[in-house]
């Protein structure tokens, strides 16, 4: 092969990468498009029988009736991950400041594998967990001392496990964030002499806004999608809850709990179509929406 | 001329060894003046190093330094890359504690303090100082409150005068003009000169006596850095200042005193004018000769 070939042959290479690259990130956004698109010819039927917003603020699941309201599901939804996030997001800004700026490298070296592994197990696994612990404890310990009764299933049982189940995500990212925070601003901090905790305070936190918001934004969709664990505690009655002992039944546990039965239903299967596309629509617009809070934010303080 | 014996003060300890053979008893006009070696020449200094010894991760980084810094006057740490400069300057703040595994031996005395005393509160050594980083490093707020943190977090609360101490020392480091339209802009939004300034001024409102200054002109343009260097001169009527820099001409240009390093140890110091013109050890002649670097 002459010189000239050769580095024909290159840069032809070089194309094709470059194309072959492209085309499968393409590929790839497309399938959201495609998903979408799907959910919505899915549900279309639905959609022509029942107007939307009539399917959205009814309580009553009576498919029986052909009456679809998934009101009490989408609360369920945001019960869930409103009291999974308010448990996981406290815990997690101390543990991460704990780990980043306080804890020994031992100890950091220890810790920081287990999270990993916290992260690691399956849905499955917490589910059974808060099974036999979250929920007898609820149920027997805590519920009686507010409400009259409740069986411990609930979307506080749901809250809790899935707070756990986000909690190593939240502090892992934590930690980066932390530790992105350049040394020289912390030496400024500290040099006009501020104690640790004014430096983390005033400096460290307020540099790590974005990266805070961020990390909340990742575990909330995270959240909202979680299906299995959520739905083994949370006792999956088609209810609008009203305390955190109530059941509750979100979006992603009516999915998978029926799908596939009961199809004979006329509409049954647009239904659970559409419920599909709501959660998609939600994680969609909540995404959307963080995205613009957090340009502002970065652009409001300059960080 | 009055009496010029240097009288160790009350708790400043000289070790014996300070005073060895080349110390000499002169008369000069009748008044006895003692000539003890460079280090120890100075008139009450504001910083006494004795025997200082630095080791990070088992890394001898400083051995044995003994040093006096002049009070109200320039002094300049020089010497090449990896001779403990900034580590030198990071120990009088205590900021090298941050780092993990790291020894230190020996005295520091600041103003009479030994810095690492037990029962010393380290943020009350560090607001003596002020420092200033090799590239400026605003805090993510705004012109004002990156004035006003030092002083917030010292307890001033009152809005009046935290407008007053704001104003002070912007004007003292010549910002003022600059920013006084927009103090609630965010502080990254200045030039990286100004944002040197910014961070001169946040360390002074805190009322320092030291400014300590690790390269602080090396990441700014040459304007900028004459301007923080016009400041300097200026501000030694009224704090000491040490310097660690890499460059000779500006050692030249602004410094009363100068330290020489070289792999940890202080190989020469004494008034800028004798160092340069006529150093006594030929490490540091080969050093100023650019013979290495």
């Amino acid at each position: 092969m002459s010189l000239a070939d050769h580095t024909r042959y290159r840069i032809f290479k070089d194309i094709l990468a470059r194309n072959i690259m492209f085309g499968l990130t393409v590929f790839s956004l497309l399938l959201a498009v495609i998903i979408g698109l799907g959910l919505y010819f899915k549900s279309a039927p639905i959609l022509n029988e029942h107007s939307l917003w009539s399917m959205l603020s009814s309580s009553s699941w009576r498919p029986f009736k052909g009456e679809f309201g998934f009101y009490p599901f989408i609360m369920g939804t945001l019960w869930v991950t409103i009291i999974a996030i308010v448990i996981a997001l406290p815990l997690c800004l101390l543990s991460g400041i704990y780990l980043s700026e306080y804890a020994h490298p031992f100890i950091k070296r220890l810790v920081d594998p287990m999270i990993d592994i916290l992260a690691g197990i399956p849905p499955v696994v917490y589910g059974v967990w808060g099974v036999l612990v979250v929920v007898p404890f609820i149920g027997d310990k805590i519920a009686p001392h507010f409400v009259e009764y409740s069986a411990g299933y609930s979307v506080l049982a749901g809250g809790i496990v899935l707070a756990i189940m986000i909690v190593p995500l939240i502090i892992s990212i934590l930690t980066e964030i932390f530790a992105s925070v350049p040394k020289e601003l912390r030496d400024a901090s500290l040099s006009v002499g501020a104690t640790k905790w004014q430096t983390i305070k005033f400096v460290i936190l307020r540099k790590s806004t974005p990266g805070i918001f961020a990390a909340v934004v990742l575990a909330i969709s995270r959240a909202f999608g979680e299906t299995i664990a959520v739905l083994m505690v949370c006792g999956n009655i088609s209810q609008v809850p009203h305390s955190v002992f109530d059941s509750g039944y979100p979006l992603p546990a009516l999915i998978a709990n029926n799908y596939g039965e009961m199809m004979s239903l006329p509409l049954y299967d647009s239904a659970l179509m559409l419920a599909a596309l709501i959660l998609f629509v939600i994680i969609l617009i909540f995404n959307a929406v963080s995205r613009i809070i957090l340009v502002r934010i970065e652009r409001r303080f300059a960080l | 001329m009055s009496l010029s014996l240097v009288i160790p003060e009350k708790n400043m300890r000289y070790p014996s060894e300070d005073i060895n053979e080349s110390t000499i008893l002169t008369i000069v006009n009748n008044e006895r003046k003692k000539v003890v070696p460079s280090s120890s020449t100075i008139l009450n200094p504001l910083i006494s190093v004795r025997n200082l010894n630095v080791f990070i991760q088992k890394n001898h980084i400083l051995k044995n330094v003994n040093l006096d810094l002049p009070n109200k006057a320039i002094t300049c740490i020089i010497g090449p890359s990896g001779c403990g400069k900034t580590t030198l300057l990071k120990t009088f703040n205590r900021l090298l504690e941050n780092s993990s595994e790291i020894k230190i031996t020996g005295e520091v005395l600041v103003d009479g303090e030994n810095i690492h005393d037990r029962n010393i509160d380290v943020t009350h050594i560090r607001k003596k100082m002020g420092l200033l980083s090799q590239r400026p490093c605003p805090l993510p707020m705004s012109i004002y409150d990156n004035i006003a943190y030092g002083p917030k977090i010292h307890g001033i609360r009152n809005k009046r005068k935290l407008d007053v101490i704001v104003k002070k020392y912007l004007s003292a480091a010549g910002l003022w003009e600059e920013v006084k339209d927009r103090l609630n802009a965010p502080a990254n939004r200045l030039s990286i000169g100004q944002q040197q300034r910014l961070c001169l001024a946040r360390g002074l409102a805190v009322e320092p006596q030291v400014i300590l200054g690790d390269e602080a002109t090396s990441s700014l343009d040459p304007i900028s850095s004459k301007t923080i260097e016009e400041l300097f001169v200026h501000l030694k009527e009224d704090y000491s200042i040490a310097l660690v820099t890499h460059t000779l001409r500006q050692a030249q240009r602004i410094a009363d005193h100068i330290v020489f390093m070289y792999l940890g140890e202080v190989v020469e110091s004494g008034p800028a004018a004798e160092v340069f013109n006529n150093p006594k050890e030929k490490l540091t002649r080969e050093y100023l000769s650019g013979y290495f670097s």
